[in-house]
């Protein structure tokens, strides 16, 4: 067995990517400045030297023909890997994510599948403001037909990017920009991970804590200040929204009785109540409190340094709600 | 339907000695009837939803077809019927589909405007005006990372010419000189606007030339320049010089869908077209040219008429899709 190594979120991906392409040739890379230039966050660094132009397709800003085309290479035996820039830009890709990219599988009575990733970025914490922060992941997990991915550590991002590029249907990766410098063990070989399985962070018996991409960082930092005062944080991050893996969440909240789900996306019409509402259906009767929701606010992301900090929810917003829902 | 026009040799290319005349205007006349079939059962309350025919378009659907090699690819659009049967699409599976039955090739799920099918090479038709003009552009790309020598030929009517996703598309094509031929099926109208009302700017070709793109307006209702014009498209994009705008100017001798009054079309101008039904001049040329006869081409339209009339017996009455269909396929 070889050591794992100790690799960034940023690096993580990156290799994955290397890998895929090395193991397939039909993997290719299209995107804005993904090329010679190795992206704009430096997330696909090295890629074209090795692949060349004909597998790593700069484009041109022009992102609902360009990812349009990655859905028609798909469906003629392409493996696209399609980089949108900042989460935000993925609005102009809704028309061919919605009506293509989801629907050929079902459409064409499974004899057609768009095997794909649209990768993005998203996160709060740079002051990139209203239009350069957002993550549409629950717009994406309520189109029939995709799947959708918000890893939180460097190990499970690129063994989600691997299997995500091996997966047959169009998957939605979303990358925290803020976790791109955070670094994590990652086995050498970097193990796939598969689509659709949860992650118990670290146990506990008091809460559970459902944390969605960076606020499962933020809910295993509160977990540590918690326990200094002996309460026992469970952290689960399902990884994968669409298919969500219900049975992890609804075992562990049998066992902990409460339940906090975290989300650093406006709290309304998200995911914070879709999965509350999962465990109120299929696990009420072990609650012992209504589960709590915490979110982000109905609000564009502003960026002034006081009231971006105050957009979503962090480490300490998680441990008080702790305390409230305990007390 | 035997694609004779497609002439499969030893390449899997289409000769380029002698075109195969004959089996364009048997193909045109499969898509005639065929239609015909469809709107009588649309009429009659027996397809869900709406349907768009293509009658009085089919020289350009298969004169552009039929310069096709097996392996090229096209995308198609809301009017794609006559586009999936010179593909080759069997004629019970394609009705069956736009009547949503189980035997529809797509198990009764898509329907006249989302057929797909790959296996011949068809991408589909498309609910989203310009929705397949990507398709084809990107399979296209697809190809050229594998060293392939396909061609894409991406269908859309004059009411796309005014989405991004055309000019995109022409964009990208043209600077990674992809093998894609747009093909433009003018036929004067996007529902029941005008182009002329809805299209700025002197000149359609011009949306092609201004990105460099060897654009040309052709007559649609001819389907042997319809057949050669694409043909010389085909040829550049196989040789690696990239895209080609064809604009094809027809007429749909039906209304947008069935069902549709047409009191937008000035009757002389509907009768202008109605003369220049690209049936009857095929059927002359090809008499007048000793390729074939009067008395042979009405056993030939007896022997269309037959296959369509059996396959809307074969599916007419088949199995709606069972209920358990409902949530297949939604993932693989
Ligand atoms: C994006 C989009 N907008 C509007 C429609 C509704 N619609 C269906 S067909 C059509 C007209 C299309 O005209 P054209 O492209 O000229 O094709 P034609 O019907 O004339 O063959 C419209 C507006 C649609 N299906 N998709
Ligand atoms: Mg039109």
């Amino acid at each position: 067995m070889v050591e794992p190594r100790v690799l960034s979120f940023r690096e993580a991906v990156l290799e994955a990517l290397f890998l895929e392409m090395h193991a397939d040739p039909n993997v290719m890379l299209i995107g804005e400045d993904v090329g010679a230039a190795g992206g704009v966050f430096k997330q696909t660094e090295g890629l074209f030297k090795t692949f060349g132009a004909t597998r790593i397709i700069d484009t041109p800003i022009s992102e609902p023909g360009a990812f349009g085309m990655a859905i028609g290479a798909a469906m003629a035996g392409a493996r696209p890997v399609f980089e949108v820039m900042f989460g935000d830009f993925m609005t102009l890709c809704m028309d061919q994510l919605v009506n293509q990219a989801a629907k050929v599988r079902y459409m064409s009575n499974g004899r057609a599948s768009v095997p794909l990733v649209l990768r993005t970025t998203m996160g709060t914490g740079a002051n990139l403001g209203p239009q350069h922060s957002q993550g549409f992941y629950a717009w994406a997990a309520h189109v029939p037909g995709l799947k959708v991915v918000v890893p939180s550590n460097p190990a499970d991002a690129a063994g989600l990017m691997r299997a995500a590029i091996r997966d047959n249907d169009p998957v939605l990766f979303f990358e925290d920009r803020m976790l791109y410098p955070a670094k994590g063990a990652v086995d050498a070989d970097i193990p796939l991970v598969p689509i659709g399985k949860a992650r118990v962070l670290r146990e506990g018996s008091d809460v559970t804590l459902i944390a969605i991409g960076r606020m499962a960082q933020f809910a295993l930092d509160a977990a540590k200040r918690l326990a200094a005062d002996g309460i026992e944080a469970e952290v689960i991050d399902p990884r994968t929204l669409v298919p969500l893996d219900q049975e992890a969440l609804l075992q562990s909240v049998r066992k902990t009785h409460r339940a906090i789900v975290i989300d650093g996306a406006p709290r309304s019409y998200g995911v914070t109540g879709e999965i509350a509402s999962i465990i109120n259906e299929d696990a009420f009767d072990w609650l012992d409190a209504p589960v709590m929701r915490l979110g982000a606010a109905d609000t564009p992301v502003p960026i002034s340094r006081t009231l971006e900090p105050l957009w979503r929810p962090d480490a300490a917003r998680i441990e008080k709600a702790v305390r409230t829902l305990l007390s | 339907m035997k694609q004779t026009t497609r002439m499969a040799a030893a390449s899997g290319r289409p000769e380029k000695t002698s075109p195969d005349w004959l089996g364009m205007h048997r193909t045109m006349l499969l898509i005639r009837h065929f239609e015909e079939a469809v709107r009588s059962l649309a009429t009659a309350g027996a397809v869900p939803g709406l349907v768009h025919l293509c009658a009085g378009q089919e020289a350009t659907n298969v004169g552009v077809i039929a310069a096709l090699a097996k392996g090229d690819m096209i995308a198609s659009h809301h009017r794609g019927h006559g586009h999936c049967l010179a593909k080759g699409a069997d004629v019970a599976s394609l009705l069956g589909e736009i009547l949503g039955k189980e035997a529809g090739l797509c198990g009764g799920r898509s329907g006249s405007m989302h057929f797909i099918d790959l296996d011949n090479g068809n991408l589909g038709t498309n609910g989203i005006v310009g929705g397949g003009i990507p398709l084809a552009a990107g399979a296209a790309l697809a190809a050229r990372a594998r060293g392939g020598d396909e061609v894409f030929v991406c269908f859309f009517g004059d009411g796309a010419l005014n989405q991004g996703l055309l000019h995109e598309c022409m964009n990208m094509t043209a600077i990674w000189k992809l093998p894609v031929v747009f093909v433009c099926e003018n036929n004067g109208f996007g529902e029941f606007t005008a182009i002329d009302d809805v299209t700025a700017g002197p000149s359609i070709v011009a949306r092609g030339e201004v990105f460099g793109i060897p654009s040309k307006m052709i007559d649609g209702m001819d389907v042997r320049t319809v057949f050669t014009t694409t043909q010389r498209a085909v040829t550049r994009a196989r040789a690696g010089k990239g895209p080609s705008f064809i604009v094809c100017n027809t007429w749909r001798f039906g209304g947008h869908h069935v069902g549709d009054k047409q009191d937008y079309k000035a009757d002389a101008e509907t009768k202008r077209w109605l003369a220049r039904d690209p049936i009857p001049k095929s059927a002359k040329r090809l008499i007048a040219e000793g390729l074939t006869t009067a008395v042979k081409l009405k056993t030939l339209e007896a022997q269309i008429t037959t296959q369509v009339r059996v396959a809307v017996e074969r599916v007419r009455n088949a199995p709606e899709p069972a209920a358990t269909r409902l949530a297949e396929h939604v993932h693989g």
